[in-house]
Protein backbone atom coordinates (compact mmCIF):
# COMPACT_ATOMS: atom_id res chain seq x y z
CA UNK A 1 0.00 0.00 0.00
CA UNK A 2 1.24 3.23 -0.89
CA UNK A 3 1.88 5.78 2.24
CA UNK A 4 0.06 9.04 1.98
CA UNK A 5 2.43 11.24 0.70
CA UNK A 6 3.04 8.92 -2.63
CA UNK A 7 -0.73 9.15 -2.79
CA UNK A 8 -0.67 12.76 -2.33
CA UNK A 9 1.73 13.24 -5.02
CA UNK A 10 -0.31 11.11 -7.58
CA UNK A 11 -3.41 12.73 -7.10
CA UNK A 12 -1.47 16.22 -7.53
CA UNK A 13 0.17 14.94 -11.33
CA UNK A 14 -3.29 13.50 -12.73
CA UNK A 15 -4.94 16.95 -11.37
CA UNK A 16 -2.51 19.12 -13.30
CA UNK A 17 -2.50 16.49 -16.12
CA UNK A 18 -6.20 16.80 -16.59
CA UNK A 19 -5.72 20.92 -16.05
CA UNK A 20 -3.83 20.43 -19.52
CA UNK A 21 -5.72 17.80 -21.55
CA UNK A 22 -8.64 20.01 -21.07
CA UNK A 23 -7.06 23.01 -21.90
CA UNK A 24 -5.90 21.25 -24.73
CA UNK A 25 -9.70 20.02 -25.78
CA UNK A 26 -10.68 23.59 -25.84
CA UNK A 27 -7.87 25.02 -27.73
CA UNK A 28 -8.87 22.12 -30.38
CA UNK A 29 -12.34 23.14 -30.06
CA UNK A 30 -11.45 26.80 -30.90
CA UNK A 31 -8.98 25.68 -34.03
CA UNK A 32 -11.65 23.04 -34.92
CA UNK A 33 -14.10 25.55 -35.72
CA UNK A 34 -11.79 28.10 -37.38
CA UNK A 35 -10.55 24.96 -39.35
CA UNK A 36 -14.31 23.85 -40.32
CA UNK A 37 -15.10 27.13 -41.47
CA UNK A 38 -11.94 27.58 -43.86
CA UNK A 39 -12.99 23.77 -45.19
CA UNK A 40 -16.54 25.26 -46.06
CA UNK A 41 -15.30 28.41 -47.64
CA UNK A 42 -12.97 26.67 -50.02
CA UNK A 43 -15.95 24.21 -51.16
CA UNK A 44 -17.19 26.75 -53.78
CA UNK A 45 -13.90 27.14 -55.72
CA UNK A 46 -13.28 22.97 -55.61
CA UNK A 47 -17.43 22.81 -57.28
CA UNK A 48 -16.93 25.43 -59.67
CA UNK A 49 -13.47 24.01 -60.57
CA UNK A 50 -15.16 20.74 -61.08
CA UNK A 51 -17.94 22.07 -63.25
CA UNK A 52 -15.75 23.79 -65.34
CA UNK A 53 -13.40 21.05 -65.82
CA UNK A 54 -16.73 18.61 -66.53
CA UNK A 55 -17.93 20.97 -69.58
CA UNK A 56 -14.62 21.21 -71.09
CA UNK A 57 -13.73 17.49 -71.09
CA UNK A 58 -17.03 17.37 -72.60
CA UNK A 59 -16.29 19.37 -75.60
CA UNK A 60 -12.82 17.76 -75.91
CA UNK A 61 -14.45 14.34 -75.86
CA UNK A 62 -12.71 12.00 -78.84
CA UNK A 63 -10.33 14.44 -79.63
CA UNK A 64 -6.92 12.93 -78.72
CA UNK A 65 -3.70 14.60 -77.21
CA UNK A 66 -5.02 14.70 -73.70
CA UNK A 67 -2.83 16.19 -71.05
CA UNK A 68 -0.55 13.00 -68.70
CA UNK A 69 -2.41 15.33 -65.58
CA UNK A 70 -5.90 14.08 -67.06
CA UNK A 71 -4.84 11.06 -69.24
CA UNK A 72 -1.91 9.56 -66.90
CA UNK A 73 1.05 8.56 -68.82
CA UNK A 74 -0.74 5.49 -70.05
CA UNK A 75 1.52 2.95 -67.61
CA UNK A 76 0.51 1.71 -63.95
CA UNK A 77 4.00 0.47 -63.14
CA UNK A 78 5.60 2.93 -60.55
CA UNK A 79 3.16 4.47 -57.74
CA UNK A 80 3.40 7.79 -56.01
CA UNK A 81 1.30 8.16 -52.73
CA UNK A 82 0.81 11.19 -50.43
CA UNK A 83 0.06 10.33 -46.80
CA UNK A 84 -1.29 13.65 -45.28
CA UNK A 85 -1.06 13.78 -41.42
CA UNK A 86 -0.48 16.41 -38.81
CA UNK A 87 2.93 17.62 -37.49
CA UNK A 88 1.82 17.53 -33.69
CA UNK A 89 0.80 13.83 -32.32
CA UNK A 90 -1.40 13.42 -29.03
CA UNK A 91 -4.74 13.35 -31.94
CA UNK A 92 -5.68 9.73 -30.85
CA UNK A 93 -5.63 7.77 -33.83
CA UNK A 94 -5.39 9.95 -36.41
CA UNK A 95 -1.80 9.89 -37.61
CA UNK A 96 -1.70 6.31 -36.97
CA UNK A 97 -4.59 5.43 -38.82
CA UNK A 98 -3.00 6.92 -41.99
CA UNK A 99 0.19 5.98 -41.15
CA UNK A 100 -1.41 2.02 -41.19
CA UNK A 101 -3.73 2.78 -44.32
CA UNK A 102 -0.55 3.71 -46.26
CA UNK A 103 1.25 0.85 -44.62
CA UNK A 104 -0.98 -1.62 -46.14
CA UNK A 105 -1.08 0.04 -49.74
CA UNK A 106 2.68 0.36 -49.55
CA UNK A 107 2.80 -3.59 -49.15
CA UNK A 108 0.02 -4.35 -51.56
CA UNK A 109 0.99 -2.47 -54.33
CA UNK A 110 4.89 -4.03 -53.42
CA UNK A 111 2.97 -7.17 -54.02
CA UNK A 112 1.29 -6.25 -57.20
CA UNK A 113 4.95 -6.00 -58.28
CA UNK A 114 4.73 -2.10 -58.39
CA UNK A 115 7.24 0.17 -57.39
CA UNK A 116 6.13 3.18 -54.92
CA UNK A 117 7.41 6.25 -54.13
CA UNK A 118 6.67 8.23 -51.08
CA UNK A 119 5.73 12.12 -50.65
CA UNK A 120 4.89 11.91 -47.28
CA UNK A 121 3.00 15.80 -45.74
CA UNK A 122 3.48 15.98 -42.17
CA UNK A 123 5.95 15.40 -39.72
CA UNK A 124 4.14 12.28 -37.85
CA UNK A 125 3.54 10.33 -41.34
CA UNK A 126 7.15 11.08 -42.42
CA UNK A 127 9.11 10.24 -39.33
CA UNK A 128 6.99 7.00 -39.23
CA UNK A 129 7.39 6.07 -43.02
CA UNK A 130 11.31 7.01 -42.33
CA UNK A 131 11.84 3.99 -39.77
CA UNK A 132 10.70 1.14 -42.64
CA UNK A 133 10.74 3.12 -46.38
CA UNK A 134 13.31 5.27 -45.57
CA UNK A 135 14.75 4.00 -49.62
CA UNK A 136 11.04 5.13 -50.83
CA UNK A 137 10.54 8.53 -49.78
CA UNK A 138 11.31 10.98 -52.71
CA UNK A 139 10.24 14.58 -50.73
CA UNK A 140 8.87 15.41 -47.98
CA UNK A 141 6.86 18.39 -46.38
CA UNK A 142 6.73 19.66 -43.04
CA UNK A 143 5.05 21.96 -41.35
CA UNK A 144 1.75 22.53 -43.43
CA UNK A 145 -1.01 22.65 -40.59
CA UNK A 146 -0.02 25.38 -38.77
CA UNK A 147 -2.75 27.98 -38.00
CA UNK A 148 -3.51 29.02 -41.14
CA UNK A 149 -3.37 27.18 -44.36
CA UNK A 150 -2.11 29.20 -47.28
CA UNK A 151 -3.25 28.20 -50.81
CA UNK A 152 0.44 28.81 -51.88
CA UNK A 153 1.30 25.13 -49.39
CA UNK A 154 -1.49 23.92 -52.11
CA UNK A 155 0.24 25.63 -54.65
CA UNK A 156 3.78 24.38 -54.16
CA UNK A 157 3.04 20.65 -53.88
CA UNK A 158 1.19 20.52 -56.55
CA UNK A 159 3.96 22.05 -58.64
CA UNK A 160 6.44 19.61 -57.18
CA UNK A 161 4.07 16.86 -58.52
CA UNK A 162 3.34 18.21 -61.80
CA UNK A 163 7.13 18.43 -62.43
CA UNK A 164 8.29 15.21 -61.42
CA UNK A 165 4.94 13.84 -63.38
CA UNK A 166 6.78 15.65 -66.14
CA UNK A 167 10.34 13.88 -65.56
CA UNK A 168 8.30 10.49 -65.82
CA UNK A 169 9.06 9.51 -62.13
CA UNK A 170 5.12 7.98 -61.74
CA UNK A 171 2.79 7.36 -63.24
CA UNK A 172 -0.31 7.48 -60.56
CA UNK A 173 -0.44 9.64 -57.93
CA UNK A 174 -2.96 9.19 -55.17
CA UNK A 175 -3.28 11.12 -51.59
CA UNK A 176 -4.05 8.98 -48.25
CA UNK A 177 -5.55 11.62 -46.35
CA UNK A 178 -8.23 11.48 -43.37
CA UNK A 179 -11.94 12.75 -44.35
CA UNK A 180 -13.45 14.76 -42.05
CA UNK A 181 -17.03 12.89 -41.53
CA UNK A 182 -17.45 14.32 -38.35
CA UNK A 183 -16.19 15.72 -35.18
CA UNK A 184 -16.13 12.10 -34.01
CA UNK A 185 -14.49 10.43 -36.96
CA UNK A 186 -12.22 10.56 -39.78
CA UNK A 187 -11.83 7.89 -42.06
CA UNK A 188 -8.57 7.81 -43.69
CA UNK A 189 -9.69 7.36 -47.66
CA UNK A 190 -6.97 7.73 -50.97
CA UNK A 191 -7.98 9.99 -53.53
CA UNK A 192 -6.51 9.11 -56.68
CA UNK A 193 -5.22 12.66 -58.52
CA UNK A 194 -3.03 11.42 -61.28
CA UNK A 195 -4.86 10.34 -63.80
CA UNK A 196 -7.72 12.37 -63.08
CA UNK A 197 -11.01 10.26 -62.64
CA UNK A 198 -12.94 12.56 -64.50
CA UNK A 199 -15.91 10.29 -65.28
CA UNK A 200 -18.67 10.32 -68.05
CA UNK A 201 -21.34 11.43 -65.27
CA UNK A 202 -19.45 14.19 -64.00
CA UNK A 203 -19.23 15.52 -67.62
CA UNK A 204 -22.87 15.94 -68.52
CA UNK A 205 -23.60 18.84 -70.60
CA UNK A 206 -26.89 20.45 -70.59
CA UNK A 207 -28.30 19.42 -73.75
CA UNK A 208 -30.54 22.43 -74.16
CA UNK A 209 -27.80 24.71 -73.32
CA UNK A 210 -25.95 26.50 -76.57
CA UNK A 211 -22.40 25.34 -77.44
CA UNK A 212 -19.64 26.33 -75.15
CA UNK A 213 -17.04 29.23 -76.75
CA UNK A 214 -13.82 28.96 -75.72
CA UNK A 215 -11.41 31.76 -75.34
CA UNK A 216 -8.28 30.75 -76.16
CA UNK A 217 -8.82 26.83 -77.04
CA UNK A 218 -9.61 24.01 -75.08
CA UNK A 219 -6.52 22.63 -75.36
CA UNK A 220 -4.73 25.54 -73.66
CA UNK A 221 -7.92 26.09 -71.28
CA UNK A 222 -6.91 22.51 -70.53
CA UNK A 223 -3.40 22.65 -69.57
CA UNK A 224 -4.22 25.73 -67.38
CA UNK A 225 -6.83 24.04 -65.90
CA UNK A 226 -5.74 21.07 -64.70
CA UNK A 227 -2.43 21.96 -62.70
CA UNK A 228 -5.01 24.62 -61.14
CA UNK A 229 -7.33 21.94 -60.31
CA UNK A 230 -4.47 19.39 -58.68
CA UNK A 231 -3.65 22.17 -56.20
CA UNK A 232 -7.40 22.84 -55.45
CA UNK A 233 -7.56 19.30 -54.31
CA UNK A 234 -4.48 18.67 -52.47
CA UNK A 235 -6.05 22.56 -51.18
CA UNK A 236 -9.49 20.80 -50.03
CA UNK A 237 -7.66 17.49 -48.60
CA UNK A 238 -5.37 19.73 -46.92
CA UNK A 239 -7.97 21.94 -45.28
CA UNK A 240 -10.46 18.69 -44.39
CA UNK A 241 -7.12 16.92 -42.77
CA UNK A 242 -6.24 20.00 -40.80
CA UNK A 243 -10.44 20.07 -39.45
CA UNK A 244 -9.83 16.24 -39.06
CA UNK A 245 -6.96 16.93 -36.70
CA UNK A 246 -8.33 19.23 -34.55
CA UNK A 247 -11.91 17.30 -34.43
CA UNK A 248 -9.75 14.04 -33.78
CA UNK A 249 -7.61 15.92 -30.81
CA UNK A 250 -10.58 16.90 -29.14
CA UNK A 251 -12.12 14.10 -28.97
CA UNK A 252 -8.94 12.39 -28.21
CA UNK A 253 -8.29 14.94 -25.16
CA UNK A 254 -12.31 14.78 -23.88
CA UNK A 255 -11.55 10.80 -23.54
CA UNK A 256 -8.35 12.00 -21.45
CA UNK A 257 -10.03 14.83 -18.91
CA UNK A 258 -12.80 11.95 -18.40
CA UNK A 259 -10.21 9.59 -17.73
CA UNK A 260 -8.15 11.74 -15.37
CA UNK A 261 -11.49 12.36 -13.24
CA UNK A 262 -11.98 8.58 -12.77
CA UNK A 263 -8.26 8.58 -12.06
CA UNK A 264 -8.75 11.35 -9.64
CA UNK A 265 -11.84 9.74 -7.58
CA UNK A 266 -10.01 6.41 -7.09
CA UNK A 267 -6.87 7.89 -5.76
CA UNK A 268 -8.78 10.08 -3.69
CA UNK A 269 -10.48 7.25 -1.97
CA UNK A 270 -7.32 4.71 -1.50
CA UNK A 271 -5.58 7.91 -0.17
CA UNK A 272 -8.62 8.80 2.36
CA UNK A 273 -9.43 4.55 3.07
CA UNK A 274 -5.59 4.61 4.00
CA UNK A 275 -5.67 8.20 5.90
CA UNK A 276 -8.67 6.22 7.56
CA UNK A 277 -7.23 2.73 8.34
CA UNK A 278 -3.79 4.71 9.71
CA UNK A 279 -6.13 6.61 12.18
CA UNK A 280 -7.51 3.18 13.39
CA UNK A 281 -4.34 1.74 13.48
CA UNK A 282 -2.75 4.78 15.98
CA UNK A 283 -6.23 4.51 18.24
CA UNK A 284 -5.59 0.96 18.83
CA UNK A 285 -2.35 1.12 19.77
CA UNK A 286 -2.93 4.48 22.13
CA UNK A 287 -5.61 1.99 23.92
CA UNK A 288 -4.03 -0.99 24.05
CA UNK A 289 -1.24 0.69 25.42
CA UNK A 290 -3.22 2.51 27.47
CA UNK A 291 -5.03 -0.99 28.94
CA UNK A 292 -1.59 -2.68 29.47
CA UNK A 293 -0.75 -0.08 32.46
CA UNK B 1 -32.78 41.57 -66.23
CA UNK B 2 -29.84 41.02 -63.77
CA UNK B 3 -26.90 38.56 -63.90
CA UNK B 4 -25.85 36.41 -61.49
CA UNK B 5 -21.98 36.91 -60.39
CA UNK B 6 -19.80 35.27 -57.97
CA UNK B 7 -16.20 36.04 -57.84
CA UNK B 8 -15.06 32.32 -56.09
CA UNK B 9 -10.83 32.91 -54.58
CA UNK B 10 -9.47 29.56 -53.36
CA UNK B 11 -10.13 30.37 -50.03
CA UNK B 12 -13.79 31.84 -50.17
CA UNK B 13 -16.28 33.34 -52.20
CA UNK B 14 -16.16 36.86 -52.48
CA UNK B 15 -19.32 38.28 -54.28
CA UNK B 16 -22.01 36.27 -55.01
CA UNK B 17 -25.25 38.92 -56.17
CA UNK B 18 -27.10 39.95 -58.88
CA UNK B 19 -25.18 43.10 -61.29
CA UNK B 20 -26.35 44.40 -64.86
CA UNK B 21 -22.94 43.82 -66.23
CA UNK B 22 -19.90 42.64 -65.30
CA UNK B 23 -16.37 43.60 -67.46
CA UNK B 24 -13.17 41.20 -67.03
CA UNK B 25 -9.69 41.05 -68.09
CA UNK B 26 -9.52 38.63 -70.61
CA UNK B 27 -6.19 37.00 -71.54
CA UNK B 28 -7.06 38.13 -75.27
CA UNK B 29 -8.29 41.75 -73.83
CA UNK B 30 -11.26 43.10 -72.00
CA UNK B 31 -14.49 41.34 -72.06
CA UNK B 32 -17.74 42.05 -70.69
CA UNK B 33 -20.63 39.51 -69.35
CA UNK B 34 -24.36 40.61 -70.10
CA UNK B 35 -27.78 38.63 -69.36
CA UNK B 36 -28.24 36.37 -72.32
CA UNK B 37 -24.27 36.52 -73.12
CA UNK B 38 -24.04 32.95 -75.07
CA UNK B 39 -21.73 30.30 -73.18
CA UNK B 40 -18.54 31.20 -72.74
CA UNK B 41 -15.56 30.23 -71.07
CA UNK B 42 -11.64 32.23 -70.88
CA UNK B 43 -8.84 32.54 -69.21
CA UNK B 44 -8.18 35.68 -66.76
CA UNK B 45 -5.25 37.95 -67.39
CA UNK B 46 -4.12 39.94 -64.36
CA UNK B 47 -6.47 43.26 -63.32
CA UNK B 48 -9.76 44.80 -62.58
CA UNK B 49 -13.50 42.80 -62.78
CA UNK B 50 -16.00 45.84 -62.33
CA UNK B 51 -19.19 45.45 -61.38
CA UNK B 52 -22.24 47.73 -62.78
CA UNK B 53 -25.43 48.47 -61.51
CA UNK B 54 -27.47 49.73 -64.37
CA UNK B 55 -24.43 52.13 -66.37
CA UNK B 56 -22.59 52.99 -63.28
CA UNK B 57 -19.72 50.79 -61.95
CA UNK B 58 -20.26 49.69 -58.26
CA UNK B 59 -17.64 47.79 -57.20
CA UNK B 60 -14.07 46.66 -58.36
CA UNK B 61 -11.98 43.82 -57.76
CA UNK B 62 -8.46 43.32 -58.51
CA UNK B 63 -8.21 39.41 -59.72
CA UNK B 64 -4.82 37.64 -60.08
CA UNK B 65 -5.42 35.82 -63.12
CA UNK B 66 -8.05 33.06 -63.22
CA UNK B 67 -10.78 32.04 -65.22
CA UNK B 68 -14.07 32.59 -65.97
CA UNK B 69 -17.04 30.69 -66.62
CA UNK B 70 -20.25 32.80 -68.47
CA UNK B 71 -23.40 31.11 -69.11
CA UNK B 72 -27.10 33.30 -70.14
CA UNK B 73 -27.92 33.63 -66.60
CA UNK B 74 -24.04 33.64 -64.76
CA UNK B 75 -20.71 34.43 -64.57
CA UNK B 76 -18.40 32.46 -62.26
CA UNK B 77 -15.51 34.10 -62.07
CA UNK B 78 -12.50 31.84 -60.54
CA UNK B 79 -9.53 34.16 -59.95
CA UNK B 80 -6.31 32.82 -58.63
CA UNK B 81 -6.04 35.71 -56.06
CA UNK B 82 -8.69 38.70 -55.65
CA UNK B 83 -8.91 41.58 -53.77
CA UNK B 84 -11.56 44.66 -53.17
CA UNK B 85 -9.81 47.50 -54.65
CA UNK B 86 -10.46 49.13 -51.89
CA UNK B 87 -7.82 46.95 -49.96
CA UNK B 88 -5.18 46.77 -51.72
CA UNK B 89 -2.48 48.20 -50.10
CA UNK B 90 -0.23 50.10 -52.95
CA UNK B 91 3.20 50.44 -50.94
CA UNK B 92 3.55 46.86 -50.64
CA UNK B 93 2.66 46.34 -54.33
CA UNK B 94 5.08 48.75 -55.39
CA UNK B 95 7.70 46.90 -53.50
CA UNK B 96 6.42 43.79 -55.66
CA UNK B 97 6.52 46.02 -58.97
CA UNK B 98 10.24 46.61 -58.06
CA UNK B 99 11.04 43.26 -57.19
CA UNK B 100 9.67 42.02 -60.46
CA UNK B 101 11.54 44.64 -62.62
CA UNK B 102 14.83 43.79 -61.09
CA UNK B 103 13.70 39.77 -61.72
CA UNK B 104 13.17 41.29 -65.46
CA UNK B 105 16.21 43.12 -65.76
CA UNK B 106 18.24 40.05 -64.60
CA UNK B 107 16.48 37.40 -66.77
CA UNK B 108 18.12 35.82 -69.30
CA UNK B 109 16.43 37.43 -72.11
CA UNK B 110 17.11 34.21 -74.68
CA UNK B 111 14.64 32.12 -71.97
CA UNK B 112 11.09 33.34 -73.82
CA UNK B 113 9.00 31.62 -71.81
CA UNK B 114 10.49 33.02 -68.57
CA UNK B 115 10.38 36.65 -69.66
CA UNK B 116 6.69 35.97 -71.07
CA UNK B 117 5.57 35.43 -67.59
CA UNK B 118 7.41 37.80 -65.91
CA UNK B 119 5.84 40.38 -68.46
CA UNK B 120 2.29 38.99 -67.33
CA UNK B 121 3.01 39.51 -63.86
CA UNK B 122 4.59 43.24 -64.11
CA UNK B 123 1.20 43.57 -65.78
CA UNK B 124 -0.88 42.35 -63.01
CA UNK B 125 0.75 44.15 -60.66
CA UNK B 126 1.06 47.55 -62.72
CA UNK B 127 -3.19 46.97 -63.18
CA UNK B 128 -3.01 46.12 -59.21
CA UNK B 129 -1.56 49.51 -58.32
CA UNK B 130 -4.06 51.50 -60.76
CA UNK B 131 -6.63 49.92 -59.44
CA UNK B 132 -5.39 50.68 -55.92
CA UNK B 133 -4.80 54.12 -56.50
CA UNK B 134 -8.13 54.89 -58.32
CA UNK B 135 -6.88 56.22 -61.75
CA UNK B 136 -8.25 53.26 -63.23
CA UNK B 137 -9.57 54.34 -66.74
Amino acid sequence: MASLKELRARIGSVKSTRKITSAMKMVAAAKLRRAQSHAEAARPYAAAMRQMLGELAGAMAGQDGAPQLLAGTGNDRVHLLIPITSDRGLAGGFNSNINRTTKLTIRRLQAEGKTVKLLPVGRKGFDFLSRDYADLIIDHVIGVGGKEIPFSAASDLGAKITKRLENGEFDVCTVIYNQFRNVMSQVPTPLQLIPLGLDATEAKPDPDAAQYEFEPDEQTLLERLLPRNLQVQIYATLLESAAGEQGARMTAMDNATRNAGKAIDRLTQTYNRTRQTNITNELIEIISGAQAL
Amino acid sequence: MPIKVEIISPEKVLVSRDVDMVVMPGEEGDIAAMPEHAPMMLLLRGGIVTLYDGETPKERYFVGGGFADMTPTRCTILADEAVPATEISIDEATARLEELTEAWGAADKTDVARLEGLMAKIQSVQAEIDAGSGNHP
